[in-house]
């Protein structure tokens, strides 16, 4: 058999290149294969967030459970803002105050939340001594901004968002964070910093602790999160993640679906997740 | 504020001025129901319909959507307005428009004389009356030929923008993408690169490796980076070979605003990317991208339909005289259209409006995870926007773009476009495809290329 001419091409890109073909279309592999990554990510979109399960592997963690006014999945796709909305009814959960809040949010993928909150939480928490910690907030049919009522009824000085991120092909899994100072409705997306891509090809637990780390210190020292905190060559957290002693980060840049396809680096509000 | 009733076979509705009748006679989509702007009701939504019908087109310059004393935008479409182009549909109500449209009367040439005397809230409010077939037939009698190192927009040509995206800009994969594009025949309305990587520098590497490419194999092609305009100019300024200049534009001063564009920085960036003079059949040298929803994601929609104030980009785009324009239809996400029947009608309205107002006007065919479509309605609509004469299409490798996460056609739909409807790719970009012997006797893309292409500074493996 002879070699394939596309291997090394195909080392370089994920992308799917040299697919073969039958008269104008590709083979079937191909089609299936593509297939089967839609279906996955359309099963992260749409699978419902397991919160008792949640809770119980984040134990021996204070959980209270929330939701959004979005009643369900149909809903909360075509309606973000009531995804950014707390039901009612789970105001009184919420008793402050805290230095940190941290609420693990379905958004568009359960299944990351699922899989990689608890493990990532655990390596914040450890970096965390010290800190006054909330109760965790499982939120369901939820938004980044969900996070600003929750926050605000925390009294919590910051407050860091666990979210789902909308799937891809490539992974259906992917863990984003949003951190805000001072939540309360209204906090516009360029007043938070967010860091993207925790899974298992991703940012590792322990780096993307770090990063938050670092930025949950820096946003209480200097008193806010969002652009002003947001290094614009990424040259303060390099330096603090060449700093850790976790030094397998892989500085990835951002890519985040903007509504603008103009991506800037370390700087989002969009990828679905408004 | 004028108050409009209907009261079309016993349907009696009321609506607050010109803006609202508009988006209650848009066909329902999930934006505007967010923005709280939709029809209530079916029946209302043919009320408003039919009030919109009756309407003379001259409403259109009496009463601006958003002030003109405010918005660039509305200033733009009105003191450009060209009322000697205007002067045959003058008397003609929305609903006469319609019928003219569709009537064997509307030839490819007097559609192209008329463009400059329509503005975009009249083609957007005359669409609200079409049906798909409407939009379709309408559309594939609008010419809009552009040219630059290739000529775009011809009859029996479909061109195709070859994005060869990743995730981190490496230009290793970036070219191994570009070389499984050219070899399926595509790339001939530009390759173009969306960086990961907000960078001048970035780009600029990008740029020169794209050139050298174009140059090793004489390429008829344009190439483009699709950075901020602002990035752009300065790329320029540093001596980057660059073709076209890309921005995102939108329908209103506030919305180009979230961009961080205006009029003004655009017609800086179009004179410096004349001055270059880089192109060799043609001298259009601008690439613009839009969406419904761009607006009302900015909160910059002034409660304009999503479908209205989208037309208004394109009365931006074409200012500046571009080479290529697309809308990036199923891009935005579900809140703004929710599934396939709404994409596809989304598709077939803006290539229409864009057409109507003399727009060289592509589509990127495409949806997002959370929507609910997929490659099915994906093949309708790019096959439904062949048959309306689209310029471009956008084509990435396996339908799958690995930086945006996103789906759009592939390589392979233009080969089934091309060979189902027996049309080219531009002029000049065919011819190159037979001097590269890339096509078999039957003069398709043959199914085994002769050799991988080289890329710069990596020799593929089995070039010899």
């Amino acid at each position: 058999m002879p070699p394939d001419p596309w291997a090394p091409l195909r080392a370089t890109t994920t992308a799917r290149i040299g697919l073969n073909r039958t008269g104008d279309a590709p083979g079937l592999d191909a089609v299936l294969s593509f297939q089967l990554a839609h279906a996955r990510a359309r099963d992260a979109v749409h699978t419902s967030l397991d919160s008792a399960a949640l809770a119980e592997a984040i134990a021996p963690a204070p959980v209270v459970h929330v939701c959004s006014q979005a009643p369900d999945r149909a809903t909360y796709l075509r309606r973000p803002d009531l995804g950014r909305r707390l039901d009612p009814a789970c105001r009184d959960r919420l008793t402050g105050p805290c230095e940190v809040a941290f609420v693990l949010a379905d958004g568009l993928s359960a299944i990351a939340v699922q899989r990689h909150a608890p493990p990532f939480l655990r390596a914040c928490l450890d970096r965390l001594t010290g800190w006054e910690i909330g109760p965790v907030v499982i939120a369901t049919q939820a938004r980044v901004a969900l996070g600003d009522e929750i926050g605000a009824a925390l009294h919590a000085r910051l407050c860091a968002v666990l979210i789902g991120e909308r799937p891809g092909l490539s992974v259906a899994d992917s863990l984003g964070v949003y951190l805000t100072w001072q939540p309360q409705p209204g906090r516009r997306d360029s007043e938070r910093n967010c860091i993207s891509n925790i899974h298992a090809a991703g940012l590792s637990y322990d780096a993307a602790a770090d990063m938050l780390v670092w930025l949950i210190t820096e946003a209480a020292r200097r008193k806010l999160t969002g652009v002003g905190l947001k290094p614009q060559t990424g040259a303060d957290l390099i330096a603090a993640m060449q700093s850790s002693p976790h030094k397998e980060i892989d500085l990835e840049p951002e890519r985040f679906p903007m509504p603008v396809r103009d991506p800037p680096v370390f700087e989002r509000d969009a990828s679905a997740e408004k | 504020m004028p108050t409009y009733t209907s009261n079309f076979q016993g349907e009696r509705h009321r609506f607050t001025g010109l803006t609202d009748l508009l988006a209650k006679a848009s066909p329902r989509r999930s934006g505007d129901e967010l923005a709280g702007l939709a029809a209530a009701t079916d029946a209302q939504r043919v009320a408003a319909r039919s009030v919109l019908a009756d309407l003379p087109l001259t409403v259109f310059l009496n009463e601006a959507l958003v002030p003109y004393e405010t918005d660039e935008v509305t200033r733009l479409i009105l003191d450009s307005h060209d009322t000697a182009a205007f002067a045959p549909v003058a008397h003609l109500t929305v609903g006469g428009l319609r019928d003219w449209l569709l009537s064997y009367d509307a030839t490819p040439e007097r559609l192209s004389v008329l463009a400059p005397g329509l503005t975009p809230e009249m083609v957007a409010a005359v669409s609200k009356l079409m049906r798909n077939q409407d939009l379709i037939s309408v559309a594939s009698r609008c010419r809009v030929v552009t040219a630059f190192r290739n000529t775009q927009g011809l009859p029996g040509r479909l061109g195709s923008r070859l994005q060869p995206n990743h995730p981190t800009d490496d230009p290793r994969g970036i070219g191994a993408a570009i070389i499984d594009g050219l070899l399926l025949g595509c790339g001939d309305a530009v390759i173009g690169i969306n960086p990961a990587a907000d960078s001048v520098a970035g780009g600029i590497a990008l740029l020169e490796m794209l050139e050298t490419l174009r140059l090793r194999h004489d390429i008829p092609a344009q190439s483009c980076v699709l950075a901020h305009v602002t990035n752009t100019l300065e790329m320029i300024r540093r001596g980057a070979p660059v073709d076209l200049v890309f921005q995102s534009i939108a329908g209103t001063e506030a919305a180009n605003n979230g961009f961080g564009v205006n009029l003004s920085i655009l017609r800086e960036a179009r004179d410096a990317a004349l001055s270059l003079k880089r192109g060799t059949v043609g001298t259009n040298v601008m690439y613009f991208e839009t969406g419904q929803g761009a607006a009302l994601s900015a909160d910059a929609h002034h409660g304009i339909d999503q479908q209205t104030v989208e037309a208004r980009a394109y009365a931006v785009a074409r200012a500046f005289s571009p080479l290529l324009v697309n809308t990036v239809v199923g891009f935005i996400g579900p809140e703004y259209l929710y599934d396939g029947k709404q994409i596809i009608r989304a598709g077939l309205e803006d290539h229409f409006c864009g057409k109507l107002l003399g727009v060289p006007m592509g589509v990127d065919v495409c949806y997002t995870n959370h929507a609910e479509a997929d490659q099915d309605d994906m093949d309708s609509l790019m096959t439904l926007l062949t048959v309306a004469g689209v310029n471009f299409l956008i084509a990435v490798p396996g339908a799958d773009d690995v930086m945006l996460n996103y789906q759009s056609a592939s390589f392979h739909d233009m080969l089934y476009l091309r060979t189902q409807f027996g049309l080219q790719a531009a002029p000049e970009f065919e011819s190159w495809l037979e001097r590269m012997d890339l096509k078999d006797r039957a003069g398709r893309i043959g199914a085994q290329p002769p050799a991988l292409l080289s890329l710069p500074g990596w020799e593929a493996p089995d070039a010899a």
